[in-house]
């Protein structure tokens, strides 16, 4: 058999056999850890980069696991939407895993560092798998794999309140899975597959069956759960604040990712956009919803003292953003959707991992201690700044791509109302990110004690993708067209 | 009309940008970081001359930096509009730039690096702004121009300087992202495209009711015009130290304001559209609400910079009054006053900054017989005040007689009383300083001037008001020919 | 109406199970209690999705001569795995609670959350 032909599958598990090779190589010794975990994620990226590129070229590629023709055998697919994704995770994987060798060393007991590799792995392969399956019920596993592991690296976080937010994780992510499974057994019980095209096919003709709607509920319930749309959002931000910083970069900024994907994934795929016109208006539910989410989740991080939390309810406002995008149910907004999974992956990465090189350096959460800082980490805070400017959406960041998309996207499907929610929390964006660069810049440190750079280990990988957030932001064309296939393929349903 | 396709625009934006970073590196050898200050102003100055004869020749530069994404471009233009800002804010950067020099050593002031390199940030993101070629790269410029000059705004660091320097970002950038954005986002898709164009792009393309709402938007958003009631944050901005005040608060940032407005009104909307739905008259009186209203609050201000401010408030109503008018006149008298006021409220800030190194007075009441301590500076101040009164032979009596002119063509005659009425007040808040300085309080102890490095360009610039009621014709040909361009066709 | 209760009663089953799992994961205060709801939970849609397999007059999915339909095993494949899930989520759960126990010297919600808001579980 072809190697290349395996591709798909060895995305994942690539990782996963990572992940179970770590701990056995970590007792040899304890440097074999780190580097296997990037060597494994950057294969993956590597082969994610060569996924998405034959995509382009030919089309949809389809994988047969055990050569098992779906519907019966298990699918993998990558299309124009997941190939994209994949790319974006798998990237961001690759990068915090690399600067995770400092920020881990510190924050992780050291002879727990090990298993923090090998959860950490298996959380991509998680990801990964949720990104590449076309098997419904293999979704649900995959979600599980990175659910489990992202429990447990939540917890390894260095205060005690960390156990308590993986605790409450754990519950709510239990009751999100099995919902989730919950919705597929309704399926599976009408339809009698679990193959998504094969689903996509069957559906239409049972979009009035109630057991049809029950599922539809329940995977909406789950999925906004997993991406902590507002108001399901409460497992997030003690998870995010509580994490080592690795984790919470790459929770930040591919989790909720990829469960904005999969919500995609099946509203757009599985069920079609006529399931909206014709059964339920699931797009104008979620429109209001993502627009409350957008509102709220930027004024409670206006209110946040602790910089972790302000970037985890920032986060829970930039779902808000996605889900808008693809509600509006137009190709421009689709497209800025799909932009800003990879634009939002990019500057809340760039966020967490300038904040977790502060930590690491200087110990400071707390917004009213960060004064000076411009001077004393000088770089990482240019990093900062360009995160955050792209977060308030100005030009020439990647931020201001995705919103024009969505904003324009509104107009042209007549939702112009929608123009001024997306207006407003940037304002609000620009108030909290404000509060932050004028202490780290025009406020001089009280007792201005020596703080030197970041390790070049941590501050490469956050300078890089700094740089990638002005990058995108200049030279957008790429993603965008990519973006703009995927949501056409989205919109028209097919796979 | 021809195009020329040459990267000088960028080069004369990068000019300052490179200079920042050389700024920034020998921050610890003021000499040698003041030389590239001075140096780029220079070399900055002569790229922009050079394009002069080519745009006089008639012709448009153009350059396409980079595509952000399809249908949006990071493009230069530059054309006769352009090059007449550019050449203003450029020029009078040189004579900031040594009275900057002056003012930051004779008061030792903190952060001298941080303060030149937002100084030429500043510089690059008006020759941007002046050059745009497209409503998005014009926002990006004007964005980075609000972002630099914060810290030049709260530059003392004292809570009273973070606190004016929050309220000049609130409103700059609150308005720009909250009305301004939606205004281009709207304008795309309406007229699905961005670039200017001497007769519109908005025509024919939206109902009325949609074209009128974009212009409001623009006309909020556009808060650097400092048009009432979103102009509070001049006069919060005044906590900067004075050369701030003087190049980004009298030209580049207040002019950077009205010059969009002008461009938006001109190159966006066309004043065929506008005179259509009657926007033009709406905007020219709400402007000399503006005029009138800020006239008389400068009349009660004490300190002179905020006197100064609301006076420059009062003024950039006159650019948007000129313009909205719609007709040759008016245009002509709105872009020359781009220039002359520039040139006049320059002086006036230098002055200020003058008296208060040499004497740390702030407030008019302070000022009694300080033309005979002071007397090269005060006769400039006197300058510049006649100028902006209005009072021949100074350049000021240029653009408001071709606003009259205006006026009187727009079949506006109320305005014209606006007009008459506001130089009145004009006086009547820039004689009483001059009164007071050279007739009142005591005989003189001794003659004891600000550093030469402040004096001669504040000198310079008054004769430069002077200069240009005898030679306008280089910068009337300019805005000739933008008027010419916009009603003959291209 | 006796159709929709008698005649569905493996739904009501699990829903009413669920429910119970449920209500003991959101009110109990205890942290293993709430394992014990979400345990509950998980079985009622195990119990789902077995039942679901079920095909009347079916027999046991092997091949053998007399069989005229067979019950469709996959349900029952598929629910395999989310047991194994769902033994590995009680596992990291009973983890995570013995940890919070020694951390915090209790397992009981409101004394936890007591002891953060007193700004000791920073």
């Amino acid at each position: 058999m072809n190697l290349v032909e395996n591709f798909p599958a060895l995305v994942v598990i690539v990782p996963l056999i990572s992940a179970v090779l770590i701990p056995p190589a970590g007792r040899i010794s304890k440097a074999f850890a780190w580097y296997i975990a990037v060597t494994a994620s950057a294969l993956s990226f590597a082969i994610s980069g060569f996924l998405l590129n034959s995509v382009l070229k030919t089309g949809r590629i389809s994988y047969w696991f055990g050569n098992w023709e779906p519907p019966w055998g298990i699918e993998y697919a990558v299309d124009y939407l997941n190939g994209f994704v994949l790319v974006v995770v798998s990237f961001i994987a690759f990068v915090v895993s690399v600067y995770a060798k400092k920020s881990v060393e510190d924050e992780i007991p050291e002879n727990k560092i090990t298993f923090f590799y090998s959860a950490y792995m298996l959380l991509v392969t998680g990801l990964l798998g949720i990104i590449i399956t076309a098997d419904i019920f293999n979704l649900y596993v995959f979600i599980e794999i990175s659910s489990l592991s992202g429990y447990t690296l939540i917890a390894s976080g260095r205060r005690k309140a960390a156990l308590v937010a993986s605790y409450n994780y754990l519950i709510l992510g239990t009751v999100a899975a099995t919902f989730i499974l919950l919705g597929i057994g309704h399926l599976y019980m009408v339809t009698g597959t679990l193959n998504m095209a094969d689903l996509a096919e069957r559906l239409p003709q049972l979009y009035h069956s109630k057991v049809v709607l029950t599922a539809f509920a329940f995977f909406t319930v789950g999925l906004s759960l997993k991406l902590a749309l507002f108001p399901l959002h409460i497992w997030m931000p003690n998870a995010y604040t509580y994490a080592p910083s690795a984790v919470s970069a790459i929770l930040a900024a591919t989790g909720t990712k990829v469960g904005a994907y999969a919500l995609l994934r099946i509203m757009f795929t599985v069920f079609k956009l006529d399931f909206d016109i014709h059964v339920v208006p699931f797009t104008k539910i979620m429109l209001v919803l993502s627009s409350v989410a957008i509102i709220m989740g930027s004024v409670l991080a206006v209110a946040q003292t602790n910089i972790k939390r302000m970037l985890a309810y920032s986060s829970v406002g930039q779902i808000g953003y996605i889900v808008l995008g693809a509600s509006l149910a137009g190709e421009t907004a689709m497209a800025g959707s799909l932009l800003h999974i990879l634009n939002h992956a990019l500057m809340k990465g760039t966020l967490f991992l300038a904040v977790g090189a502060m930590v690491y350096r200087t110990g400071i959460e707390d917004i009213s201690e960060l004064r000076g800082m411009g001077r004393k980490m000088p770089l990482t805070m240019a990093a900062f700044t360009i995160g955050a400017f792209s977060m308030i959406g100005v030009p020439l960041t990647v931020g201001f791509v995705s919103k024009w998309y969505i904003a324009l996207g509104a107009l042209e499907t007549g939702m112009w109302y929608f123009v001024p929610v997306i207006l407003i929390s940037s304002l609000l964006t620009a108030v909290y990110f404000w509060r932050i660069i004028e202490n780290i810049y025009f406020k001089s440190a009280e007792h201005a004690g020596q703080v030197f750079e970041a390790p070049a280990g941590m501050l490469v990988p956050t300078l890089l993708m700094a740089g990638l957030c002005i990058f995108f932001g200049t030279a957008a064309s790429l993603p965008v067209s990519v973006a703009q296939k995927a949501a056409k393929m989205l919109l028209a349903g097919v796979m | 009309m021809d195009t020329v396709y040459s990267a000088l625009p960028v080069y004369v934006i990068s000019v300052s940008l490179i200079a920042v970073v050389l700024v920034g590196i020998s921050g610890r050898n003021p000499n040698v970081r003041e030389f590239w200050t001075i140096a780029a102003s220079l070399i900055k100055f002569s790229l922009v001359a050079s394009m002069l004869p080519m745009v006089l020749d008639g012709k448009v530069i153009e350059y396409t930096l980079l595509t952000v994404f399809p249908g949006l471009d990071i493009k230069f233009r530059v054309d006769a509009l352009g090059i007449f800002f550019a050449t203003t804010a450029s020029f009078l950067w040189i004579l900031t730039s040594f009275y900057s020099i002056g003012y930051v050593r004779a008061l030792k002031e903190h952060a001298q690096t941080r303060y030149f390199m937002c100084f030429a940030v500043a510089m690059s993101a008006t020759m941007g702004v002046a050059f745009s070629a497209n409503l998005l790269t014009m926002f990006i410029f004007y964005e980075i121009l609000t972002l630099c000059t914060f810290p030049l705004v709260a530059h003392k660091e004292t809570p009273e300087a973070i606190k004016g320097g929050r309220t000049y970002l609130t409103y700059l950038l609150g308005t720009s992202l909250a009305f301004l954005l939606f205004a281009v986002v709207l304008t795309y898709s309406t007229a699905h495209r961005l670039d200017f164009s001497a007769q519109g792009i908005l025509e024919g393309k939206g109902s009325d009711v949609l074209i009128t709402v974009i212009f409001i938007l623009f006309m909020a958003g556009i808060t650097k015009a400092a048009m009432m009631p979103l102009h509070s944050w001049l006069p919060a901005a005044m906590v900067a130290p004075t050369p701030v005040s003087a190049l980004l608060h009298a030209v580049a940032v207040v002019k950077t304001g009205v010059f969009v407005v002008v461009k938006v009104v001109l190159h966006v909307f066309g004043i065929k559209l506008l005179s259509e739905l009657g926007l033009g008259t709406a905007l020219a009186y709400y402007a000399s609400f503006t005029i009138i209203t800020a006239s008389v609050i400068a009349l009660k201000q004490d300190n002179l910079k905020l006197r100064l401010a609301y006076s420059t408030v009062s003024q950039l109503s006159y650019v948007i009054l000129g313009v909205a008018l719609l007709t040759p006149s008016g245009i002509t008298g709105s872009i020359m006053h781009i220039l002359l006021h520039a040139f006049g409220k320059i002086t006036l800030f230098f002055v200020a900054g003058a008296i208060y190194v040499a004497t740390h007075k702030t407030n008019v009441s302070e000022l009694d017989g300080i033309g005979r301590q002071m007397p090269f500076t005060m006769a400039a101040f006197t300058a510049g005040a006649l100028s902006m009164i209005g009072i021949p032979p100074f350049g000021g009596f240029l653009s408001k007689w071709y606003l009259a002119m205006g006026t009187v063509e727009a079949n506006q005659l109320p305005l014209l009383v606006v007009i008459a009425a506001s130089t009145i007040l004009n006086a009547c808040y820039f004689l009483p300083i001059v009164y007071r300085a050279f007739f009142k309080g005591s005989e003189v102890k001794r003659i004891s001037e600000a550093p030469a490095f402040m004096v001669v360009p504040l000198v310079l610039t008054a004769v430069g008001t002077l200069i240009l009621f005898f030679m306008p014709s280089l910068f009337l040909d300019l805005s000739k020919m933008v008027v010419a361009s916009i009603t003959g066709g291209v | 109406m006796i159709e929709l209760i008698l005649g569905k009663y493996n739904y009501w089953i699990y829903i009413t199970l669920m429910m119970i799992g449920f209500y003991a994961m959101i009110s109990k205060n205890n942290l293993i209690k709430k394992i014990i709801g979400m345990n509950i939970f998980q079985t009622a849609v195990f119990l789902f999705y077995i039942s679901i397999g079920k095909v009347s007059g079916g027999t046991a999915p092997i091949v053998w001569d007399g069989a005229v339909r067979y019950e469709n095993p996959l349900p029952h494949v598929l629910i395999l795995t989310a047991i194994v899930v769902s033994v590995s989520t009680t596992a990291v759960a009973f983890a995570l609670i013995i940890r919070i126990n020694r951390a915090y010297g209790t397992i009981e919600e409101d004394r936890i959350l007591e002891i953060n808001r007193q700004g000791t579980g920073e």
